[in-house]
């Protein structure tokens, strides 16, 4: 059994230094790569899905070489990865590990439901405050509608 | 509250109730004070809204304020494509106070967060409309005597009424049991009713009206539009299930009042409008008032 985990875990190559996000849904593993804003930077990243978990069935991984995350950045993936786990990697060590948890306010990266909201209208930055963490309930800075889970989408 | 923008229900404390209806109760004796001739107010529509800005226009003029602005979004440079940004920067150069209504939700937030004087909301969509709210609660606290403990009616269109979700919400803050009568169709939403719950509150549903009036010291009508229906019998069944007429306020308590947020059609009968019960149009009268205290509040002359 140790042999089969120490393969698995080499179907993404170790990094030196970095962030390791693991235990994402398969699916979301791009919008996570939105989400972090990796998609624009220089960093060394690799990045494997639907690789078999024994805990979640299909998961998704990335590794980001040389790059640490602000907790608050890293908690806003929770909305499509809840049970995520950040690792951060020193000289090729595990030097701290964590859950992502959901933010009480979210920016920027999540689009209101409300097709008349201003900020679906004019160029303005998106705030929310998670008025439900468990079912994931966001009420709008502005338009004071509740965008709910199940419609989530980002911008 | 002086520099402060009133842009929802929910910005306003228990407090600042008390400061804003008692500072009414002294321009409904006195209206016209010429306390701020040296004040220029905004007034920022959008979108048409003959009686809320008259309204506002009114309470401004009788104070000495200088009003500018326009009345709808065609005259201004909003038609050119200007962005709401743009015109409230340029607008908070030239006045001390910017009233606006838009027919967007979240701008007159927006509009708070980029002017560099207060604004008060006129409406935003479907949103917000929190002087009218003030108004319905002058005129509820005028006609009760109080604002705690009463029992209030909410009657027709209760899933889309921006003025019953605002005025709802105010009233958690005062003990009030509600009863709740619309159709099925046009309950009230969930988001709303989180407030009762958050103060555990009683509330009572309905789909009938008769059975609820002996019971309240308020019952507030509104009107139930076609088009929020996608059935059009739906409409049809319900559309008359929800109309007010004389005789069905023979067993009320003496202390009732009946308000209304205009503009009605048919669901108060013109036979209701001579009881001494019917306030609606008292209570629009009202809204000169609260605008004329919240006005003065905001500028910091009161």
């Amino acid at each position: 059994m140790a042999k089969q985990g120490k393969i698995k875990e080499l179907k993404v190559s170790a990094i030196e230094n970095g962030t390791v996000i693991d235990h994402i849904p398969a699916e979301s593993v791009f919008q996570v790569i939105r989400i972090l804003g990796l998609d624009k930077v220089s960093n060394q990243i690799m990045v494997g899905t639907n690789l078999d978990s024994r805990k979640y069935g299909k998961k998704g991984i990335i590794k980001v070489s040389k790059k640490f995350f602000e907790k608050e950045d890293l908690n806003k993936i929770a909305l499509v990865a809840p049970i995520a786990s950040i690792i951060v990697i020193k000289d090729y060590t595990v030097v701290y590990k964590e859950n992502v948890e959901v933010p009480d306010f979210i920016d920027k990266i999540v689009k209101c439901i409300n097709p008349n909201c201003i900020t679906n209208n004019e160029n303005i930055v998106t705030k929310f405050t998670v008025i439900d963490k468990e079912d994931l309930k966001l009420h709008c800075h502005y338009c004071e509608k509740i965008t709910k889970k199940e419609n989530i989408s980002f911008k | 509250m002086k520099d402060k923008s009133l842009i929802s229900i929910t910005d306003i404390t228990k407090e600042d109730y008390k400061i804003i209806l008692d500072l009414a109760e002294t321009f409904e004796k006195k209206p016209k004070q010429k306390i701020l001739e040296n004040y220029v107010m905004a007034s920022l529509f959008f979108e048409p809204s003959t009686r809320t800005r008259l309204s506002f226009e009114s309470a401004a003029s009788q104070l000495g304020a200088k009003i500018v602005g326009f009345t709808d979004a065609s005259s201004s440079s909003v038609k050119k494509g200007e962005t709401l940004k743009d015109t409230i920067m340029m607008v908070s150069n030239y006045a001390d106070i910017i009233v606006m209504r838009h027919p967007k939700e979240g701008s007159s937030r927006y509009a708070s967060e980029v002017s560099s004087v207060p604004v008060l909301n006129a409406g935003d969509g479907s949103n917000q409309h929190p002087t009218q709210c003030l108004l319905d609660l002058y005129s509820i606290r005028k006609t009760q005597g109080t604002l705690d403990n009463l029992h209030v009616a909410f009657v027709g269109d209760l899933k889309y009424g921006r003025t019953v979700h605002s005025l709802v919400t105010a009233l958690t803050n005062f003990n009030t049991t509600f009863h709740l009568v619309s159709p099925v169709e046009l309950k009230l939403p969930s988001s709303v009713k989180r407030f009762i719950k958050e103060k555990n509150l009683n509330y009572y549903q309905y789909t009938e009206l008769d059975e609820v009036i002996p019971k309240v010291d308020i019952l507030y009508m509104t009107r139930i539009q076609q088009e929020r229906f996608s059935d059009p019998l739906e409409y049809e069944k319900v559309k008359n299930s929800y109309v007010l007429r004389n005789s069905m306020l023979d067993d009320s308590k003496p202390n009732l009042r009946v308000l209304h947020p205009l503009p009605r059609v048919n669901e108060i009968t013109e036979d209701v409008d001579s009881n001494p019960k019917a306030y609606y149009f008292t209570q629009a009268l009202n809204g000169v008032y609260v605008r004329q205290a919240l006005l003065a509040l905001t500028l910091g002359v009161k």
